[in-house]
């Protein structure tokens, strides 16, 4: 079997959660309508990663990090946010 | 030159503390061991101890303080009793984990419900598989003397693991007894600063503790057991060279008191050692061969030591302060593991006593002794000093 580097206390260089990806445990993943989004920024104040920003006046969701809580359409008042089920491999 | 003066227990305990010197202290009051922090935070007031002196909210902040502080290669203590010690319990786990070199003393006191303060072991015992290291020391003097040893060993950086030093609440932290003090010059000597090669500062961020997936979890916790079993080796080493520098102290990880020939080993742990001893002399004027085993430190547990101490006697007598319910007495269980192994098992018996504070004296060991070697007893584990009880509803 392969050797493993264990370190002491598990003590590891800082940013290790990039290389994390926790985007891949997610089951829903959130799909904006950009036509009905009014861009009131709720979402992106309100994702607890976080995981969504605005580019070039449009919401961008970053799918490596995004876990699919479901909060962003929670909050989303003009139902822009839907959570579609995410079929994987 | 030797300081000897007669202290009360909590006061030798702050004593050797200021004399090790950590950069912070976290503390939280609880009886029986708030004189020992009260004394600390005398020192520091008088400027007898130059540290941070953090007043934490609850025994979980003032352990979570020291896990940070200890993260910066600060030297960290704290001490604690009872349930303080149960609600440090997740942190540490973090702190063994995170392989921080944390010291702390333990007050020993029996755990809620019902409320009691008095003395016995079933709160650090139960901290076992945290994995810290976990003295228990027989008397004031070797309270004091086993936090440098404590601390050398947990900052060895063949270890790095914390350590508990445990000392039987009142008996010990409320008694007076001469002792022989540290002076901060010869502590120097035995104990080196505590440089860490690898510690947090702003300049060079660290990640601590961050998250082990099942394809790697299993290894920290193999490479935490094997930093124990070196542990034993450097607790074995740091006893002998304790004892060259201050000419005091036991020399063994399982120091066996009493005739080498003796046909009954007693094992117990704490202050209830010297009580032991004092029995297995007095039979030994009777004409019965009884040696006795000191657990100076439960963890790591001394199996080897305990096979060799236990070759060739007939019977195994545990006594010790602490019991699991639906089981036995935590030390009765690791001795009789220790001894499966062993060519000749010995006829093994444990009993529970001194719970909540109830006074051991001689006499009440002398019987369980006698009966144990008059074949009166049960092989097993029992309640030593139990009184008949008919339970009732109300």
């Amino acid at each position: 079997m392969d050797e493993v580097v264990i370190t002491l206390g598990g003590v590891v260089k800082p940013g290790t959660a990039r290389k994390n990806k926790t985007g891949s445990w997610k089951v829903f993943k959130p799909v904006v309508d950009h036509e009905k989004c009014i861009l009131c920024m709720r979402c992106v104040n309100y994702c607890p990663e976080p995981c969504i920003s605005v580019v070039d006046e449009k919401i961008e969701m970053d799918y490596d990090y995004c876990k699919g809580c479901g909060i962003c359409g929670d909050v989303c008042p003009v139902d822009a946010i839907e959570m579609v089920y995410e079929t994987k491999g | 030159m030797i300081m000897r003066k007669v202290v009360e227990g909590s006061i030798a305990v702050a004593h050797a503390v200021r004399t090790i010197k950590p950069d912070v202290i976290a503390a939280y009051p609880i009886t029986p061991q708030t004189h020992i922090v009260e004394k600390i935070s005398e020192y520091i007031a008088n400027g007898e101890l130059n540290a941070e002196y953090v007043r934490a909210d609850s025994e979980f902040s003032a352990i979570s303080i020291l896990v940070g502080a200890s993260a910066t290669g600060a030297r960290t203590f704290t001490s604690t009793s009872s349930q303080g010690l149960a609600l440090m319990h997740e942190v540490l786990f973090n702190a063994a984990g995170m392989r921080l070199p944390i010291v702390i003393s333990v007050a020993n006191r029996a755990l809620s419900a019902p409320l009691n303060i008095w003395n016995d072991q079933q709160d650090s015992i139960s901290q076992r598989d945290s994995g810290w290291i976990q003295f228990y020391a027989e008397d004031i003097q070797e309270a004091h003397d086993l936090l440098a040893i404590a601390y050398r060993v947990s900052e060895d950086i063949e270890v790095r693991l914390p350590s508990m030093v445990c000392m039987d609440g009142f008996i010990l932290t409320h008694a007076y007894e001469p002792v022989e003090l540290f002076e901060e010059s010869e502590i120097r000597d035995f104990l080196p600063d505590y440089n860490p090669e690898v510690y947090l500062t702003t300049e060079n961020p660290l990640t601590f503790g961050a998250l082990a997936t099942p394809e790697y979890y299993t290894e920290f916790r193999y490479v935490q057991t094997r930093a124990m079993e070196r542990a034993e080796k450097k607790i074995a080493e740091s006893l002998k060279e304790f004892n060259e520098h201050f000419q005091r102290g036991e020399t063994d990880l399982l120091p066996v008191h009493g005739p080498e020939d003796g046909d009954v080993l007693v094992v117990s742990s704490g202050s209830l050692v010297s009580t032991v001893k004092e029995v297995a002399e007095k039979l030994g004027n009777d004409g019965f061969g009884v040696k006795v085993g000191k657990m100076l430190c439960f963890r790591p547990f001394p199996a080897d030591a305990m096979r060799k101490i236990a070759d060739g006697v007939d019977k195994v007598i545990v006594f010790e302060k602490d019991v699991s319910p639906g089981s036995e007495g935590a030390i009765f269980s690791e001795v009789k593991g220790a001894l499966y192994h062993s060519e000749n098992r010995p006829e093994a018996y444990g009993f529970a006593v001194g719970l909540g504070g109830r006074d051991v004296p001689e006499r009440v060991l002398e019987k369980l002794i006698m009966e144990c070697i008059r074949g009166e007893r049960k092989e097993g584990f029992h309640f030593g000093d139990v009184r008949p009880v008919r339970e009732a509803i109300l």
